[in-house]
């Protein structure tokens, strides 16, 4: 404060003085000028020390608050180290999340969107008429999901997801899942996302792409994951690295299965999962799954089939349908510490074979090709496989690349085969992201897709998305 | 006939293994140190982290829920430090014993009074710790606080091995003690001196050493700085100046040199833990070495 007025007072005198220096030659004028200075300057200085005392004073008082008001924020801390004994009721409430997500959106207009040579999956009434925000053009809000979690008493907890679309809300999971059954066992009861694959069991909004690999839609529909109501029983061997068995039994109501309204068991699954770290940078899992499951009356819909003669024909299967997953991840960080600068491969291929009865109609449900109703023998075998890769090269950046590609396989219509077309087909699809994340809590990624998936069209796609979580977010899988 | 058997049953007893070691899970590297130090050779000690990796952020690791698997006793500080992955490694684990609630499980920030415990949980101020500031260990008077709480639970899992908990927990305060005197009086000029810290990671050891935080390089915990903000930083600096920039050794180095070259003080990286420098290979040297490069940082002009 002294220090800059002082010196702008000695910087204004020699400016003053300047032209009066030119005009006033006579001595006598020179001294009083002089002596009026003086007086100026005797006069700011006082000024200024009287400022000072003040400032000094105001000082000191400012700083015995702040010193009490520091005192007085350590006692609340000290007090605050334990809970009050009687904590309110609330303070048992589960932690709640909700993951806010929306997209913009361009694509072409397809109006049978579905993988070509795959069935597709859709075992949702409301398709045809409605379209999520995944597969909707331009701006949208996808799901917005709400996630309830907690310890329910000490041997079990809950966890429910639900995921919010406009006029509907959807359990996508529900389950409780033991924590006192010891030795390695794990019980899961409810509606589960099934551990098979490597991606099956996460949510939406923890994927490093906007949209799921193609093989997942070929796998399980539209939502791109396999769910249940069922059990899951899962037990980790005692080995120096991860070995983990795994089963679940299930309703089986969604595809490849469908809803059999039966009293019996309509799912079954089996997967083991290794894994390990080399060094400390380097971890990695790997997993082999099989699922099992039957269908009845799954209806092909419309676009799928086509008749011998152009129209469209729908196909109603009958039978059981068995996948093969096997997935791997590998992840590096330097020295293990993947804050600033980490990189993640991953990849899965999954093979399928249905074996049953294929119904072939065509639009009123009428036979096929006009004859009497046409039932055949229907076996197929197909596959499919992505792998994918995501750097962070920041704290806040990241870049992934994926590749996905699948085969429409031996597929083999017997008696049908003179009804219906089936042309082999190879779908493939790369697709480019770039991300950004503010926090652990908040992202926006940039995605392109050239998307090969149905037959004749090349679909160049691009995504705006983002994800926030509100409130308790949990820890995530590997 | 029935001799022979008794025999065979003796012999079978001795057969056996002396009284297996209890496993300890340790979620960092000291309180495996720590444990150590407790059990010897009764605890086989296995730390889920290195002092390179920052203990917010790591992945629920397949190896880790393979050695949680088989623990009897997590190590953990608790105070939502460990929040990113450990309730999972513990639930995938279906290991009973060691679930929050048990003996198994415990809690280091449980047992030391808690500095910066916020007053209010926004996530508009960052990556807050609702239970306080978890790192806990920069204090050595926490360590021994711990290092009580901790043999009385090791007591309970194993009680056979009581006495050797006991012991080694009185040898190691006994050494512990005269160290903080020692690191007391060698850290004398310290008292006073003005800090900045790029992560809010050493509230308890400028509490303990009397050191001042001028300020912290994240514009909110876990955020990390722009440029701007550094800026801000810097002139407040040149206002009022801090004598050095700390950095624990697991977090990137550019904002503290950043610092540090432009206000003309030096940039001291603090081993935060053991192995967080090659010198800091336990839990003395830990202290050391601290106190070696914060004395070091000092000198420097």
């Amino acid at each position: 404060m002294n220090t800059p007025s002082l010196a702008a007072l000695a910087c204004a005198l020699p400016i003053c003085l300047s032209p009066l220096a030119g005009h006033a030659a006579n001595d006598a004028d020179l001294a009083e000028i002089r002596k009026q200075l003086q007086q100026i300057k005797d006069a700011y200085e006082q000024r200024i020390a009287t400022l000072e005392s003040k400032l000094a004073k105001a000082e000191g008082t400012a700083t015995t608050v702040a010193t009490t008001a520091r005192e007085a924020e350590t006692l609340a801390r000290q007090a605050s180290l334990r809970p009050p004994a009687t904590a309110p009721a609330s303070g048992f409430n589960p932690e709640v999340s909700l993951i806010l997500q929306g997209q913009y959106r361009k694509m072409k207009d397809v109006e049978h969107r579905q993988i070509s040579g795959f069935w597709p999956g859709t075992t949702h009434d409301h398709d045809d008429d409605h379209n999520h925000g995944a597969s909707q053009r331009g701006l949208s809000i996808d799901h917005t999901e709400l996630v309830f979690e907690a310890n329910i008493d000490p041997y079990w907890r809950g966890k429910a997801v639900f995921a919010m679309a406009d006029g509907e809300v959807e359990t996508e999971e529900a389950y409780f899942q033991s924590l006192a059954l010891g030795h390695g066992f794990g019980l899961k009861g409810g509606r589960i996302r099934s551990g098979i694959g490597y991606l099956n069991e996460q949510h939406a909004h923890a994927w490093d792409f906007s949209d799921a690999p193609l093989m997942y839609s070929a796998m399980f529909g539209e939502h791109a994951n396999y769910t249940a109501d069922g059990a899951q029983l899962k037990w980790v061997a005692p080995t120096p690295f991860f070995l983990e068995f795994g089963t679940e039994i299930g309703r089986g109501a969604k595809f490849p299965g469908t809803d059999r309204n039966g009293n019996g068991i309509g799912d079954g699954t089996l997967f083991v999962h290794v894994g390990d770290d080399i060094g400390a940078s380097n971890s990695w899992r790997a997993g082999l799954s099989y699922l099992q499951t039957k269908a009845k009356g799954r209806s092909s819909g419309d676009g799928f089939f086509t008749a011998a003669d152009g129209s469209d024909a729908v196909g109603i299967f009958d039978g059981k349908s068995k996948t093969m997953i096997a997935d791997f991840v590998w992840k590096w960080s330097p020295n293990g510490n993947p804050k600033y600068r980490n990189f993640k491969l991953q990849g899965e291929y999954f093979q399928r074979q249905e074996k049953g009865s294929l119904d072939c109609q065509d639009d009123d449900e009428n036979p096929c090709n006009g004859g009497a109703g046409v039932l055949s023998d229907y076996k197929t075998r197909q596959s499919g496989w992505y792998l994918q890769g995501v750097y962070q090269f920041t704290s806040n950046w990241r870049v992934g690349l994926r590749y996905d590609r699948l085969d429409s396989g031996s597929r083999k219509f017997y008696e049908n085969t003179a009804n219906i077309e089936a042309d082999n087909y190879r779908p493939k699809r790369v697709t480019l992201m770039a991300d950004y994340s503010w926090s652990e809590f908040s992202r926006m990624r940039l995605q392109f897709a050239q998307d090969k998936s149905m037959q004749g069209v090349t679909d160049n796609q691009v995504w705006l998305q983002y994800i926030m979580s509100l409130g308790a977010h949990g820890a995530h899988k590997f | 006939m029935k001799k022979l058997l008794f025999l065979g049953f003796i012999s079978a007893i001795l057969a056996l293994p002396a009284h297996a070691a209890l496993k300890i899970f340790a979620t960092v590297p000291e309180w495996g140190a720590l444990a150590q130090e407790i059990g010897g050779s009764r605890v086989s000690v296995y730390t889920a982290t290195t002092g390179l990796q920052d203990p917010h952020r790591v992945d629920a690791k397949p190896s880790l829920i393979a050695r949680a698997r088989s623990a009897q006793l997590v190590v953990a500080t608790g105070a939502e430090l460990e929040i990113g992955w450990l309730p999972v490694v513990l639930r995938e684990s279906g290991n009973r014993e060691i679930q929050p609630g048990r003996p198994g499980y415990f809690e280091a920030a449980g047992v030391v009074a808690m500095r910066d415990v916020p007053q209010v949980l926004d996530r508009a101020h960052g990556d807050v710790h609702a239970g306080g500031n978890p790192h806990i260990q920069m204090d050595p008077r926490n360590i021994l606080k711990v290092a009580e709480s901790l043999t009385a639970r090791m007591v309970e899992l194993d009680p056979v091995e009581a006495m050797a908990y006991r012991s080694g927990l009185q040898e190691f305060s006994v050494k512990w003690q005269a160290a903080i005197q020692r690191w007391q009086k060698e850290a004398a000029s310290l008292k006073g001196i003005p800090v900045l810290v790029q992560h809010d990671a050493f509230s308890y050891l400028n509490a303990w050493l009397g050191m001042k935080q001028a300020g912290v390089l994240e514009p909110k915990p876990g955020v990390e700085p722009s440029g701007a903000f550094l800026a801000d930083m810097l002139a407040r600096q040149q206002a009022q100046p801090a004598r050095m920039v700390l950095r624990p050794a697991y977090q990137y180095d550019t904002p503290a040199r950043w610092m540090a070259e432009r206000a003309k003080i030096p940039a001291v990286t603090l081993p935060f833990t053991v192995g967080g420098t090659p010198e800091a290979s336990d839990l003395f040297s830990l202290f050391d070495d601290t106190i070696r490069r914060l004395l070091a940082g000092l000198q420097q002009k």
